[in-house]
């Protein structure tokens, strides 16, 4: 197989494309009018908006703006913690449920899909309701000290719940579909559970691993209406990012928006294309894999 | 699946450390949820869900949501068909631009589609001439949740196109059919479970979006008001209660929209073998 030929057409019998070449053209120019109008040209937007008074205005908005400067600090420290939380969830719930039989393993696979289900403004309601000075849970922890809504703990918490599912999703299909035969031939040899871990299951599992991290990485630092709800929006305390991209909005300071709305951007970008060459490097290792099988 | 399942470590630590999380962080706050709202009588209950603005809110939520899935299954079925079939100049660009929905915070999208749809935004100033008003309307709504929703459609009913390989389709073809034909008996049968999956996930992520949707709508009561923000309106006014009783409704729309789905893909799916 040739590198770039992992999704090429399959030739055998040479289907697929019979309709007519006016309609062909007239329906890839439909898939790019759609694209470009709906995510090319906004993405552009961003930086136009963003440079709109110059990278001297734009280096002013994102970083003499000691609250905006807060934000960054804070959406780099809350995202990576949620991240580093739900890949150890994830290999753990992973693990269990793809490695074992046991009662309750169906409810348990449903369970990890409820945070898709609720919307981030109630998950945020949830931990309110626990967490918050009239809750359940928050008086009490109040007087130990710990405050949770209006602070971190509940940013860290409220970007843990709405990504949880993220590494989990990824990985329970692919252990499933690699099996156990491996992993029980190294137990069976005598590996201990470290050494089963760091080389049998996560050289095995590793792309699908960074392949979820970069999708729950991407969902943290995004994360609105959950952070919406239990930060308070303390300016310089507990704004992240996009949540100072809304104040910024609703104070009409359209460039201070902008410029943080470019870098939240930018990392969006980074993301697509870390997942893009993450996926031509597993299918070339695909191709490869199989091409030394067939030889 | 391990034939002999205790062979393998760590049972007991991962299943305890999955549990431990899930209770901690799903379980107890969905049981504070409902026991917050255990505190109302049902009258409250229903003084709280039903009244006037509420339930403007649920048609808007609802209303939106379910036009946005629509335009994205015709779109995704676009999408997914040009990327699967035809090879062409700047495919694999495209494909990837595809997650980039999922990729953007939808602060970003809701501030950069309010500002492109305004009277003089880059769009604004061609549609609003026509009498188009995207910003602070039901549209611009609609617009922004197909934004966001984009990408469900397209990578659901992606692999099911690819796994087709057209020799049914070519048996059809043989045997008489037209391309019509063909696209209605063959492919769109074989595609319809996973156009519905598609339809269901962009309508239950719409049904919760609020990011996006804040920057655009304008927020104004019986209008342009979704039903998250006017949850957010009544915990902001300390309104616990009926904050959480607002919220289960709408919980309960998702949960009921995605089981709805299941069960009709569950349906087509024996039909179709």
């Amino acid at each position: 197989m040739h590198p770039s030929g992992v999704r090429t057409k399959k030739s055998a019998g040479g289907l697929v494309a019979d309709e007519p070449l006016w309609l062909r053209v007239l329906l890839i120019g439909a898939a790019y009018a759609v694209i470009g109008l709906l995510i090319l040209v906004p993405v552009a937007y961003v930086f136009v908006q963003a440079f709109a008074e110059g990278w001297q205005g734009y280096v002013k908005n994102l970083w003499h703006d000691p609250d905006t400067r807060h934000s960054i600090f804070l959406t780099l420290t809350v995202a990576p913690l949620a991240v580093l939380l739900n890949t150890v969830f994830g290999l753990a719930a992973a693990w269990t449920i793809t490695r074992f039989k046991f009662p309750g393993r169906t409810l348990l696979v449903t369970l990890l899909d409820v945070p898709f289900a609720i919307s981030p403004v109630v998950v945020g309601l949830m931990f309110v309701l626990l967490f918050g000075m009239q809750g359940y849970l928050g008086p009490s922890l109040r007087q130990m000290g710990i405050k949770v809504i209006f602070a971190w703990p509940g940013l860290l918490l409220a970007t843990t719940f709405v990504t949880l599912p993220f590494v989990a999703r990824e990985l329970i299909p692919l252990m499933e579909s690699l099996g156990s035969e491996e992993e029980v031939a190294a137990v069976s040899l005598g590996a201990s559970p470290w050494q089963l871990f760091w080389r049998i299951t996560l050289p095995n599992i590793k792309w699908g691993l960074v392949y979820g991290i970069i999708q729950c990485h991407a969902r943290a630092i995004g994360e609105f209406g959950a952070v919406y709800v239990v930060s308070g929006r303390i300016a310089g305390e507990t704004d992240t990012m996009p949540l100072r991209v809304e104040k910024l909005f609703q104070e009409y300071n359209n460039p201070g928006s902008f410029a943080v709305a470019s870098l939240l951007t930018l990392m969006a970008l980074v993301t697509l294309a870390g997942k893009y060459m993450l996926e031509r490097y597993i299918a070339q290792q695909m191709a490869a894999t199989r091409e030394n099988t067939e030889s | 699946m391990a034939k002999s399942p205790r062979v393998l470590p760590g049972f007991e630590i991962s299943l305890g450390y999955t549990l431990t999380v899930l209770t901690l962080l799903l379980v107890l706050p969905l049981v504070a949820c409902l026991f917050k709202a255990a505190t109302l009588t049902p009258a409250e209950f229903l003084g709280a869900v039903w009244t006037k603005r509420a339930v403007a809110t649920y048609m808007l939520s609802f209303g939106a949501s379910a036009v946005a899935a629509l335009i994205n299954v015709l779109i995704g079925l676009l999408l997914a068909w040009v990327l699967v079939r035809y090879d062409f100049y700047g495919r694999r660009f495209l494909d990837a631009l595809i997650d980039l929905p999922f990729a953007l915070p939808t602060a970003v999208a809701g501030l950069v589609y309010s500002a492109l749809l305004v009277k003089n935004g880059w769009y604004g100033q061609f549609l609003v001439p026509l009498g188009i008003q995207g910003a602070y309307s039901r549209l611009g709504i609609v617009i922004v949740l197909v934004f966001v929703g984009l990408p469900f459609v397209v990578r659901t009913v992606q692999p099911v196109l690819e796994s087709l390989e057209g020799e049914a389709e070519e048996a059809a073809a043989m045997l008489g059919a037209s391309r019509w034909q063909t696209m209605w008996r063959v492919l769109f049968p074989a595609l319809q479970p996973s156009l519905m999956t598609g339809f269901a996930l962009s309508f239950a992520r719409g049904l919760g979006e609020y990011g996006s949707v804040i920057f655009i709508s304008g927020n104004m009561p019986f209008k342009t008001e979704i039903a998250p923000f006017l949850i957010v309106a009544r915990l902001e006014q300390f309104a616990y209660a009926e904050a959480t009783a607002i919220a289960i409704v709408l919980m309960g729309m998702s949960l009921a929209s995605l089981a709805l789905v299941n069960w009709l893909e569950r349906r087509s799916r024996r039909y179709a073998s």
